[in-house]
This record gives structure tokens, sequence and C-alpha cells, in this order.
């Protein structure tokens, strides 16, 4: 393989990974806050790229604005199942939460199909034109994918580190119950959370959409399972981690693909997982956890 | 009947054992009855094969969900490896050539050969995976098995390229898969897994699983092997899975990787969640609707996933512990309150009766 080959694979592996990254990043922070694997967030990205895709096909709005609105939607989305599923489970066992959580992504799943049809809709890419880099030609979509994916975590970083929500939100991750007795308001901090979370999603389906034009009811399954492999690999409540998490598991994927193993590109995902589980169940950068009896 | 006064009266070990025979004899005569007469017709015992197909799946994964109250998402993986192991043993057998014969029994030790097969290759599969993963808890061991699970599927789906020989069939689907499934067949296996179910969880080991749901820690404590207790519920659900799977490709004939995906694990915990996490009664009950009524609402049938995954967010919500929540049904217990109740109406004055 010669240089520019191996180039734009890696190109093409941290485009696809900083999708993962945007995505695993809605994880962690939920992850990190109530402790609930939330299945439907990648589902929100479906919806994301659901509303991207008929605002531009179908209301022809400017791309610009039907980013907006597809994030927005995503934003109100996530809020609106964390207040009617997630809020009435808060002292509920964890199995029952992540059962509803299952539940909520098969509903949003369903209903797209019933409402869009089982199909897969494509559509014109979004970002068009390629330059040179190094020799190799690489697409605007890919720069820009890695550039505004880069920008979230940055922005993310300081909102969590240097806001007032933001010392909220780690306040109630470390303890709950504190938090609550300083006079931080739950309800406000975890749809906060939500909020954020998926916004981050609502980006993450358009930086898909930049990658493969198209939506069908099932994609953010897998995406969404993958984004959570790349969260715990990462560590789990971790920003930079998620990140990390999110450009290895693209990078594996598109080196397995270029060693023209595409078919097991799954496998070797969910392979990873498991190794990472195994030895290091607190990811690349997850702080130790001890358990209280 | 003519216990003292004083005393409430018990059945028997050996006498609940022979209501419970006499029970499922009597459920076994009217099904064949309906059958010979006509009223269920081949349609709907094709149904029935499926619904049998379902409780194993149910009652199995409620092992490990109910009893051992862990979230295991790949139970549709095991039941691929079950599937797989006896559709691909009963192919190499005469045994098609037997059935087509119509010499079925003749083909009996092959298709018992393929159940057991099947149930010990599933098991061996739920050992290597339980064992990693029982190390982690709730949502860990979800998302584990959840990739176990995935990895089966694309392994199922792309071995024949690294073998070089048409093993799977690959996504094109393991075809001509004898179809050995019968009425018959499928309730002695119903029967027997549930017996198998029942008589782990009455015994030691079974109350040993459920002090490792209510509190780890305080079973190992004292003196639980909860590692060796947590595999075993694991492997004995992985196994249950094996043998519905094989008798899912007996009763289909031909298998493709698809069908066992993410999807199908879900259905599965559907059921199990429905009827009441760690109630058999519970599983059995929803598996059985959740399978007859797509059939009866064929015209709806768009909006049956939509409907179990908005039943079983609801549920959660406003009733967590699921239908029958861990109540299980024995007629035993049934007959002797009948009794008590006509024999020792004073008995309910007395305190600390002979039945606890």
């Amino acid at each position: 393989m010669d240089f520019s080959l191996i180039f734009s694979q890696i190109i093409n592996g941290l485009q696809t990974g900083s999708v993962y990254a945007l995505v695993a990043l809605g994880y962690s922070m939920v992850y990190g806050i109530i402790l609930l694997l939330n299945f439907a967030h990648g589902d929100i990205i479906m919806v994301g790229a659901y509303t991207a895709f008929y605002a531009i096909t179908s209301f022809h709005l400017h791309p610009l604005l039907s980013v907006v609105l597809a994030v927005a939607v995503s934003t109100v989305l996530g809020v609106v199942i964390e207040k009617v599923a997630y809020t009435p489970l808060r002292s509920a066992p964890r199995l029952s939460l992540l059962i509803t959580a299952i539940g909520i992504s098969f509903l949003l799943e369903n209903g797209a199909q019933l409402l869009f049809g089982a199909d897969t809709k494509s559509m014109d890419t979004i970002v068009t034109g390629n330059m040179m880099l190094f020799g190799t030609s690489v697409s605007y979509a890919a720069l820009l994918t890695i550039v505004v994916s880069i920008a979230a975590m940055v922005v993310l970083t300081f909102l969590v580190q240097k806001t007032k929500l933001g010392k909220a939100m780690r306040a109630v991750s470390e303890d709950m119950g504190a938090a609550q007795l300083m006079g931080i308001s739950l309800n406000k901090t975890i749809s906060f959370t939500f909020a954020v979370g998926s916004a981050l999603a609502g980006i993450g389906s358009i930086l898909y959409l930049c990658a493969y034009p198209q939506a069908s009811p099932t994609m953010g399954s897998m995406l969404g399972l993958k984004a959570f492999v790349a969260a715990v690999l990462g560590g789990i409540g971790s920003i930079p981690g998620a990140m990390i998490g999110g450009f290895v598991i693209g990078l594996l994927e598109a080196m397995v693909s270029a060693a023209g193993l595409s078919v097991w590109k799954d496998g070797a995902v969910f392979a990873i997982l498991i190794v990472v589980l195994l030895v290091k169940p607190t990811g690349i950068l997850g702080r130790q956890i001890t358990e209280k009896v | 009947m003519n216990a003292k006064q004083n005393k409430l009266i018990r059945i028997p070990m050996p006498l609940r054992y022979l209501i419970n025979l006499a029970l499922i004899l009597a459920l076994w005569g009217v099904f064949t009855g309906l059958m010979g007469a006509g009223v269920i017709t081949n349609y709907w015992s094709g149904i029935l094969i499926m619904v049998g197909v379902n409780i194993i799946l149910a009652v199995s994964l409620n092992i490990a969900t109910g009893y051992l109250g862990q979230l295991p998402l790949g139970h549709a993986g095991f039941m691929a490896v079950g599937a797989y192991t006896g559709g691909i043993f009963i192919k190499s057998t005469p045994a098609a050539d037997l059935l087509k014969a119509g010499n079925a029994a003749a083909c009996l030790p092959y298709i018992i050969a393929a159940l057991l097969l099947s149930a010990v290759v599933a098991g061996i599969f739920g050992l290597i995976i339980g064992i990693p993963a029982l190390r982690l808890r709730g949502d860990y061991l979800a998302i584990i098995t959840l990739g176990f699970g995935e990895i089966i599927r694309v392994v199922l789906t792309n071995i024949d390229s690294l073998l070089g020989f048409k093993f799977t069939f690959g996504a094109a689907g393991l075809k001509r898969i004898p179809k050995f499934s019968g009425f018959h067949l499928v309730f002695v296996c119903v029967v027997l897994s549930c017996m198998l179910i029942h008589m782990i969880m009455k015994s030691r080991h079974g109350r040993a699983i459920l002090s490792i749901r209510e509190n780890e820690i305080a079973a190992e404590s004292v003196g639980i092997n909860t590692t060796y207790y947590k595999t075993m519920a694991f492997v004995v659900s992985a196994m249950l899975a094996g043998v519905a799977g094989c008798l899912y490709a007996g009763y289909l004939g031909s298998l493709y990787p698809a069908t066992f995906r993410f999807m199908k694990s879900i259905e599965i915990l559907v059921m199990v969640v429905l009827g009441g996490m760690g109630s058999m009664l519970g599983s059995i009950l929803s598996a059985t609707v959740l399978t007859i009524l797509p059939e009866l609402l064929r015209s709806v049938a768009d909006y049956r996933m939509v409907a179990y995954s908005l039943a079983l967010v609801l549920m959660m919500i406003f009733r967590p512990k699921g239908l029958l929540g861990s109540y299980d049904f024995s007629m035993s217990r049934l007959l002797e309150k009948a009794l008590n109740t006509l024999f020792h109406r004073n008995a309910k004055t007395e305190k600390g009766g002979g039945a606890q």
C-alpha cells in the first residue's frame, strides 16, 4: 500500500470516527449523570437525519437552516424522552430503566418505519468538492466533519468545566443526593444534559448525512451501538475519552475495510468492546469506581 | 382428607407430581383431540409450534433475567447457535430420506441427537460467553452479551469464506432442513424445559440463584459460590435457547442469519418482561399471547412492533414487575387452598398452621 492510499483511509476513518465520537459524547454524558445506557440515543440521530432529509428534499430549505432544524428537533426529542420515560423511573431499579430505554429505541425505530417507510431514502450530498492534501484528494465533507466534531468537543469541555450548569452537571454525576442538598435542581440539570447530548446527536446526524447521504429507520441502531462501544473504549463519563474512542473505532473500521475484510467490520468493533470490558472496564481515560456495599 | 382438626391439609410431594402430570396429559389430550377433530387446522398447529418455540425461549431467558436478575441481550445468538447446529447436523444424517418415506419413528434417534447436540453446543457457547460476561453487571453485561450476539450473527454470515467450503451458507441461508418439528415433539420439549427449570428453581441451586438476584454481596458472604451459580444459570438458559433454536430450524426448514438480529433478542425479552420477570407462568402466557396475537391481527401487522415497544415502556413505568410479577401457578397450591377452605373454615383463626 502506498502512502496516499493509507492517508485517504486514515481520513475516512477519522471522518466516521468523528461521527462516532459526537454520538459517544452524548452516551457518555447521559451515562455519567444518571447511569443509564440510553439506547434511544442512536435513534435520535435517525430522527435528526430524517428531519434534515425532508427539510432539504421536500421543503427545499437552505441546508444551513435544515441543519439548525435537525439539531433543534433532536434536542427537543431528547428532552421529551427524558421527561416522559426516564423521569418517572428515576428511583426504579436500573434494570427497569434499561428496559425502558430499549423500549423507547424500538418505538422510535418502528414509528419511523411506519411514518417514513422501511426503505432507505437517498439524497444529494450536502457538501461537495475535494481538495488536495499531501498529494491525496480529500473531500470537504470529511474535513468539515473532523473540524466540527473537534470544535464540538472543545465547546463541550468549556461548557462542563467553566459554566455554572456544567458545574451542576459534574456535581450531580458525583453524588445526586448531595448535589440536591446543595440546592442544585436535579430535573433541570438532567434535562440540560439530555438536551446537550441530543443536540450533539443532531449534529452527528448531519455529519453522517455528509458522509452517507441516506436515511433509514434502522440507521441509528448500529451507529448508536458502535458509538457506545467508542464511549466504553474511551472511558465512560470522560469527554476526551469519548473522542479518542470514536476516532479509534473509526480508524479500526477503515483499516479492517482496507484489508479487504469489510464484512467483518461489525464483528471487529464488538470484539474490541469485549476485550476492553474484560481487560480494562473503565476504558482508556475512565476513572476507577469502587463499589460500595 | 381427614387430617386433624387443627392442621391445614398439605398435599404430599408424589401426589403433587401426579397432579401436574395429569394436567399436562389433559392439556396434551385437548390439543390432540382438537387437532384430530379438525378444529385446529394445519395453519394453526403450525402457529402452535411457534408458540412452543417461543415459550421455551421465554422461559429460558427468564432464568437469566427473572431469576438471576441480569439482562443478557444476546439470547437470539444462542438460539442461532442451536438452530444452525441442529440444522447442519440433521442435514448430514439420513433423517431427511426417512422423513420423506414417512418413517418418522426411525428418524427419532436423529432428532433427539440433534436436539441434544444443539443444547450442548449452545451451552458451550453460553459457557464461553458467560464466564467473561458475568464478571460484569447490569448495563455492561447487557452490552457485552449484545456484542457477542452480534458477533455470532456476523460469524454465521461470513464463516464460509474463511472455511473455504459451504457450512452455514451465509446470508443466502441454510435451506432444505428436514422439517421434523411436529406438535408432539415441541409439546414434549416445552414440558421438559419447564420441568427442568422448575426442578432447578425449587432446589438448593435455585435458591442460590435467587439469593444472587436479591443481593449478590450478601449471597457471597453466606458462602454461595456466586460465580458458579451465575454461570450455571446462564449456561442452562443458553442450552434451552439452543433447543428452541433447533426446533425452530426443524419447523421452518430454512435458516437465515438475519433472523437472529438484535431485534429477535428484544422480542424474547418483551415476552419475559410483559409476563413478569421471575414468573414462569407469566413467560408462558405472554409468549403464547404475543405469538398468536400478530396472527389474529394480520391486517395491522405494521403496528406490531410499535405496540410491543410501547407496551414495554408503559409496563416499566406503571407496573415494572410485569403483569404477573413473580407469581407462579401451582395447581396443588390451589387444590390445597380449596380443600383448606372446605374443611377448615376455622383454620384462619389459628396462628401458624401447617402451610407456609
